[in-house]
């Protein structure tokens, strides 16, 4: 996770004959609107620098003109920057020759496009398969790849249909079958969800999520939705005017955001996209051991005030809750405490965003259960903590 | 005031000598332009043989056939192959093989030297900026003009007919195969480059494929203006239906006029209808 795989240095790029004096201005601190007016040279990139690390999800968020397009295209030299490094595994893309340069295109790194790029002559399967039959692999072999990708992005059937009959959401998972189906190590997305419609772009980030986390595959992911920069993002990098003025992790911008810009910008986010559980969950401080017995429990209850408790096995493994109902009915008619443990609890994970869980709060009849993935109770989090986390 | 009410300029042209020049230039280069003038009318009557072959209930039977798959209707296809048969019943099946061969040669050339231009130009800003204003001229130039040179250089029959239906009928598939190569979706374009395509594997896996309906309509439009140059041509000497237009206004021949005029505008029909259909039933094809 902490190995970088792409790293871009004072990348520039200027549009325009009169690039000097541009850059002189820019140094100058002249906005480049002004610019643009007195020597007609557009700058689309000045002075971009990041690292992007190996299994991340890296979002470049910003206003539509900003240079977020010019900058991932500049990642796979469909555009070539007017000054700068761009560093792959530590080599100058820059300096490869041609033969390279397509290798690289072929093997490393793909690219999801905002309209999809779709090539409506040719059906959804030869879509897939486009990239790899450019770099000539045979008939059989790449039909194959392109139907397991087909099947992964959940389009199985629809193989042989034209793109014309598919939905947006559709075409999408075309477009992400189609750059994954190259098996590439890196997965540029230029605003991949922005033409599609709310519903469907929620479904599609979280696919998006389970894919890059199960193949472990690095991204470097556009949108100009605060929303949707915070919830695939490990980091956020917020650019302006061609500038990147801050790169933090989700929480650390809204946090920290280093001035008014960035701080408008996260304002203008749904806090629920932002925060985690973990920001908000508790110890459990009502707790039992399965054979503790049925007066620990209720003192326990009685001390904290609360009307359920937590049953533990080992190792602190979540068993279910005991409610003050079920032990007084218990008591009377002296039974085992086993009996009335109930399992089927609302349970929830530390990394899960607080607008995930807020329906399972405002249904549930108890704090939220936290646990890992071993089932370990780690905290708890209450309707009343997931709510105010939002004021 | 004189001076303001009439153009008082004069260039005296020696038009003699251009002429001269050019007639020239046609006997010096007598030999170029026989080798030229052979093979085009060799290629013609080879196509004429061709349609020869083909027995007249069978090019019915096809044209009834294809006008069926195109519209899905078998009333049409029933209509076209009447038409067909119409034409042989006035007693001008012949004739029509003799102007099908003539278009068709002028198709296959236009075609041959249009779509590598068409696909050059589309690539290339300096061709482009070049080549329109010659295309422009070509389509507004009155057709007549073209006859000219075309008799000067392959005197009469259908060889210099071939050149000046040619001449003509280029520039749409010229034209409309750079437009459409050219108004490709650009982010399908980047698509294919960011998957690594070199140049032609984007040209040919890409952009011509995306481009094909427009390029097919330029091909369809190249085949009609070839169509309406039947009779032009038969001035200088092209036989075939074109020719039995002209001999009937000559001799102000009413009937025969509608018969063979109506002919060819049956020809005219068919292949419209039949190569638009052809455009829009390419779909989308399998990789
Ligand atoms: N080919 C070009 N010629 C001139 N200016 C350009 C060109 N491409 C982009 N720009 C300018 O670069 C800036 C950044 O554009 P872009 O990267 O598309 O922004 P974004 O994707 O963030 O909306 C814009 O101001 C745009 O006008
Ligand atoms: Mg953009």
């Amino acid at each position: 996770m902490s190995e970088t795989i792409i790293h871009v240095e004072n990348v520039c790029k200027y549009y325009g004959i009169n690039k000097n004096a541009a850059v002189k201005m820019l140094n100058e601190g002249v906005e480049k609107d002004i610019i643009y007016k007195k020597t007609g040279v557009a700058v689309a990139l000045h002075n971009v620098s990041f690292d992007v690390k190996k299994g991340e999800i890296f979002t470049i968020i910003g206003l539509s003109g900003s240079g977020k397009s010019t900058m991932i295209r500049c990642l796979n030299l469909l555009h070539r920057p007017t000054s700068g490094k761009i560093l792959f595994k530590g080599k100058d893309i820059s300096e490869y020759d041609k033969p390279e340069l397509l290798d690289f295109r072929r093997h490393k790194i793909t690219m999801v496009f905002q309209n999809f790029g779709l090539m409506s002559h040719r059906d959804v399967l030869g879509n897939v398969a486009y990239g790899l039959e450019i770099r000539g692999v045979p008939k059989a072999e790449r039909d194959k790849k392109a139907m397991e990708m087909i099947e992964m992005v959940g389009l199985s059937g629809w193989e042989h249909q034209p793109i014309s009959s598919l939905s947006g959401g559709m075409r999408q998972r075309v477009g992400i079958a189609r750059a994954l189906a190259n098996e590439p190590e890196i997965l540029l997305m230029d605003e991949p969800f922005s033409a599609l419609d709310p519903l469907v772009r929620q479904d599609m980030q979280f696919e998006l999520l389970a894919l890059q986390r199960k193949l472990g595959i690095t991204v470097v992911f556009i949108t100009h939705d605060i929303n949707e920069a915070f919830k695939l993002g490990d980091t956020v990098a917020i650019m302006r005017d061609g500038k990147v003025i801050q790169i933090d992790t989700p929480e650390n911008m809204s946090a920290n955001p280093t001035d008014d810009y960035v701080r408008a910008f996260i304002e203008s986010a749904d806090k629920s996209k932002v925060f985690r559980v973990s920001q908000v969950m508790e110890i459990p401080t009502c707790m039992m051991r399965l054979h503790d017995g049925i007066s620990h429990a209720l003192n326990e209850m009685k001390r904290n005030g609360v009307s359920s408790i937590y049953v533990v096995g080992d190792h602190m493994k979540l068993e279910g809750i005991i409610t003050l109902d079920g032990l007084l009915k218990i008591r009377q008619e002296n039974r085992p405490l086993k009996e009335i443990i109930v399992k089927d609890i609302p349970t929830t994970t530390r990394d899960t965003l607080i607008s995930d869980v807020l329906p399972l709060a405002a249904e549930a009849k108890y704090p939220i259960a936290v646990v890992d993935d071993q089932g370990v109770l780690e905290g708890i989090v209450t309707k009343a903590a997931v709510l105010t986390s939002l004021l | 005031m004189e001076f303001l009410l009439k153009f008082p300029f004069r260039w005296n042209i020696d038009m003699d000598a251009i002429d001269e020049a050019v007639r020239g230039f046609s006997v010096r280069h007598a030999a170029f332009f026989d080798v030229i003038k052979v093979g085009l009318r060799e290629f013609v009557s080879l196509l004429q043989t061709i349609l020869g072959w083909v027995p007249w209930w069978l090019l019915i039977l096809l044209a009834a056939l294809a006008g069926w798959k195109i519209s899905g209707s078998k009333k049409i296809g029933l209509l076209y192959g009447a038409m067909l048969f119409f034409i042989g019943l006035i007693g001008y099946w012949d004739l029509m093989n003799i102007t099908l061969s003539i278009v068709l040669a002028s198709v296959v050339i236009s075609l041959l030297l249009g779509l590598p231009l068409g696909i050059l130009i589309s690539g290339n800003e300096k061709a482009n900026t070049i080549a329109r204003p010659i295309l422009d001229t070509m389509q507004t130039m009155p057709v007549f003009v073209y006859l000219i040179p075309a008799v000067m250089f392959f005197s009469l029959g259908n060889a210099p007919a071939v050149i000046a239906t040619t001449i003509y009928a280029i520039v749409p598939v010229i034209r409309l195969t750079s437009h459409a190569i050219r108004q490709v979706d650009p982010e399908v374009i980047e698509a294919a480059k960011a998957f690594g395509s070199t140049k032609s594997q984007t040209l040919w896996k890409v952009q011509i494929p995306q481009a094909l309906p427009t390029i097919m309509a330029g091909v369809n439009q190249t085949l009609m203006m070839a169509m309406s140059m039947v009779v032009t041509c038969s001035m200088i000497g092209a036989r075939g239906l074109g020719n039995e237009v002209l001999i009937a206004v000559n001799r102000s021949e009413i009937s025969r006029g509608i018969f063979s005029g109506t002919a060819v505008v049956i020809i005219a029909i068919l292949m419209d209808r039949l190569t638009q259909g052809w455009v829009k039933n390419d779909g989308v094809k399998q990789s």
